[in-house]
């Protein structure tokens, strides 16, 4: 951040949300990213994601009451996976945030945030079947898109497609 | 399911009536049963599985399978470029090809940091608006005949070929347009085509007023839908419901209102919102009221394009265009008012490459998909039709 | 149709062959399975509706397979589908034709090359009879590919198998490159 530019308002709005919620928590969250296309903190400590995901939930000065969008990202170079929340409250203030979670690519796994946004639910089993990454806690953590005996997880970036599947030829 | 003996099986009454006559009654135990229904089914909308667990004709649980769609998407967004990846944009959702491109393309646009020319934006709201009325057209003509009314569906359909054709004048196709384009549109409307749209507009007008007193009027409609799949407006928001669905539930939150985009600040429309009168709030009723009222917005909003448009004197619609679309690194999410939704793209970009590293599609009906499972507890299964119906699915989006 | 051109001429008493018979009555009422999966289920409802009402060619659409004698896939089929096509299509009576609609069925259409999850093409699981091009198709393509599914059942002899019938067709086909270029000359000429 470059000393002496002004931030748009919408940036503003989210560093201030981000003031809360590092008040609250410290140095479970990273410092936070002010870019002018999607401002976002990162939780360093994963476990720590569903009691960070309750407090902007429900804390009367955040109200993050609706989660726009979970992708889950393959970051092969950290060999490492994560996700980034969109969050957004509605109706209640302008604000919006972006949150990111990460976690070891091999038998890695970041919890749930089901039980807070509903709608997390199928964006996280969406993950799971494109990137591999377990949900702890998750209530129903199976494929969604690709079939049940899919092999491999379609969106990392060194993925191979297989042969055949059932008996029928998967390549051209 | 439980293996019930003789001596615990409901309760057993016996009584003696006259002349001897020995009255056993017995309470009938029940099973629950799985149906499956779809993939291949007529009312499901699309390849969509619906697992239910019913007993009798109740469902007590009606749980979607999804992926028979899945047409990997978003991994041809890392091995396509940028402007190579509008044409899998449009087969997405594909009843709103515009509105896809245009929600894509205002991602992109925001990492490239570009200005659009004014004419542009009031062309693509224009098609947007059009797009919008053809989809809705379809919404509610298959919902009319979910619920086993043959009329409204052609009489929808005639009124979207108009608009079809009106969209292929200008784009070359009629359904798969690869029309917005990063920075731009693609080619210019032609010389008389906002006269044509004027006088479809005055064609249609009518028209809603008649689909309105053939169906949504209707008393067999409205006791098929009233009261059916009520969503509360906090659950709906836990669910991330978008788009009419939000609108059905109360919650006045247009995308075009409340984050506004491109020209929609200067144009003059109403955001309508069921207040309870005519349907509950929040039942099915009110969605495909919201979607029918919409309509009508959306002709006013196309006609106050053609009044501002700006004139195509020494116009080109590929002015801001980049030969070369490499955004800077960085990561945006953006989103915008779809027919069925907010329709958001997460684009991350390294900097370095013309092909982005991430793209995520946030589908507007993946996510009011989502809550099928709690509508339909203790559903009927005609209901159950009802309900998927008013979701207005569509699977290309779901799947991706 | 040729048949009532013949001209019933005297006492409404025509002479032709049983095929005739048999084959008018099968082309004049072609029962589609409208197997809509994705933007081309779209086309097919819009080729249904009243614009390019297909029920005047005797195209009623059914929902049921057991019912049908015509399968038009119409979109993409993917790997989770397949086993569903295979199955809805040995469900069907014969004789039975399949008609394929659209790029994604045809060969994969756009998704061909990084699709994994995609069926590069119907014909890996059923056998086709016409494939119409297209992403997607207009309705006039489709109606055109009916009518050569029509035509193909024209030249069905009850003594003959599908295969002859199929290579008596393509003896009549034309091969269009030819005629392409016998048009660029005239046009440049």
């Amino acid at each position: 951040m470059e000393e002496g530019r002004v931030l748009p308002q919408s940036v503003q709005q989210s560093a201030a949300a981000y003031a809360v919620i590092r008040e609250q928590f410290g140095s479970a969250v990273s410092d936070f990213d002010a870019n002018e296309t999607m401002p976002f903190f990162e939780v360093l400590e994963a476990a720590k994601w569903p009691d960070i995901a309750l407090f902007m939930r429900d804390h009367p000065k955040l109200k993050f009451n609706y989660m726009a969008c979970l992708s889950g990202v393959d970051y092969q170079a950290e060999e490492q996976l994560g996700i980034v929340c969109n969050l957004e409250s509605l109706g209640e203030f302008p604000h919006r945030i972006a949150v990111k979670v990460k976690c070891p690519r091999d038998g890695g796994s970041i919890p749930t945030a089901a039980y807070v946004w509903h709608t997390a639910n199928w964006h996280e089993r969406e993950a799971y079947d494109m990137f591999g990454m377990q949900f702890t806690g998750h209530p129903d953590l199976r494929r969604i898109l690709c079939p049940e005996d899919w092999e491999g997880f379609p969106l990392r970036k060194d993925y191979r497609v297989q042969e055949s599947y059932h008996g029928i030829k998967v390549p051209y | 399911m439980q293996e019930l003996g003789m001596a615990e099986q409901g309760s057993i009454r016996v009584s003696r009536k006259d002349d001897n006559v020995v009255v056993i009654e017995k309470d009938l135990a029940t099973e629950e049963m799985l149906l499956s229904m779809g993939p291949q089914h007529p009312s499901t909308h699309g390849v969509l599985k619906l697992e239910c667990m019913t007993d009798g004709e109740v469902v007590t649980s009606a749980e979607p399978y999804l992926g028979y769609l899945h047409r990997c998407f978003e991994k041809h967004c890392e091995v396509v470029d940028y402007p190579g990846i509008v044409p899998y944009t449009d087969r997405m959702d594909y009843l709103t090809g515009m509105n896809n491109e245009w929600a894509y393309c205002i991602a992109v646009e925001k990492l490239l940091d570009i200005e659009i020319p004014r004419r542009v934006e009031f062309i693509r709201v224009m098609v947007s608006e059009l797009n919008r009325i053809a989809s809705h057209l379809v919404a509610i003509g298959t919902y009319g005949i979910d619920l086993g009314a043959f009329t409204p569906f052609l009489f929808c359909f005639r009124d979207r070929e108009h608009i079809l054709n009106l969209l292929e004048w200008a784009s070359g196709a009629r359904m798969l347009y690869n029309y917005v384009w990063i920075g731009g549109v693609a080619f210019d409307i032609p010389a008389d085509f906002n006269k044509r749209v004027k006088e479809f507009v005055d064609y249609f007008r009518p028209k809603v007023v008649e689909l309105y007193k053939l169906l949504t009027e209707n008393e067999i409609f409205v006791k098929r839908t009233k009261g059916i799949g009520i969503m509360p407006a906090d659950v709906a928001i836990n669910y991330a419901w978008s788009g009419p669905m939000l609108r059905g539930s109360g919650v006045k939150w247009d995308l075009r209102r409340n984050d506004p985009y491109s020209v929609y600040p200067e144009l003059d429309f109403n955001v309508p919102v069921p207040d309870g009168k005519f349907s509950d709030v929040g039942d099915c009723l009110s969605r495909h009221l919201v979607r029918a009222l919409e309509m009508e917005e959306s002709l006013n909003i196309i006609e106050q394009c053609i009044s501002k448009m700006p004139g195509s004197e020494g116009f080109n619609p590929r002015s801001a265009v980049p030969k070369r679309v490499r955004p800077k690194a960085g990561e945006v999410y953006a989103r915008a008012e779809n027919p069925r939704g907010e329709l958001g793209f997460y684009i991350q970009s390294d900097g370095k490459t013309t092909k982005p590293l991430r793209c995520k599609a946030r589908s507007s009906c993946f996510v009011n998909l989502s809550a099928m499972k709690d509508l339909s507890k203790g559903q009927l299964i005609p209901d159950l039709v009802a309900i998927i119906g008013s979701i207005d699915i569509v699977l290309g989006e779901v799947d991706r | 149709m040729g048949l009532l051109d013949a001209g019933i001429s005297k006492h409404n008493v025509v002479i032709t062959s049983v095929d005739n018979v048999l084959n008018w009555a099968r082309l004049s009422s072609l029962w589609p399975m409208g197997f809509g999966l994705a933007c081309c289920a779209i086309e097919m409802m819009a080729t249904n509706a009243s614009n390019y009402d297909l029920e005047r060619f005797g195209i009623f659409p059914r929902s049921s397979p057991r019912q049908s004698d015509l399968m038009i896939v119409a979109g993409t089929v993917t790997m989770k589908m397949a086993e569903r096509v295979v199955r809805l299509y040995e469900q069907m009576p014969e004789p039975r034709y399949v008609l394929s609609m659209g790029s994604c069925s045809n060969c994969g259409g756009p998704y061909w090359e990084h699709g994994y999850h995609v069926l590069k093409g119907v014909d890996r699981v059923i056998p086709v009879d016409v494939y119409v091009p297209g992403c997607p198709p207009r309705p006039e393509s489709l109606i055109g590919g009916l009518m050569k599914v029509q035509e193909l059942i024209r030249m069905e002899q009850i003594g003959i198998s599908r295969a002859d019938a199929l290579r008596k067709l393509a003896e009549k086909s034309v091969d269009p490159q030819p005629v392409i270029e016998a048009g660029r000359q005239a046009a440049r000429a």
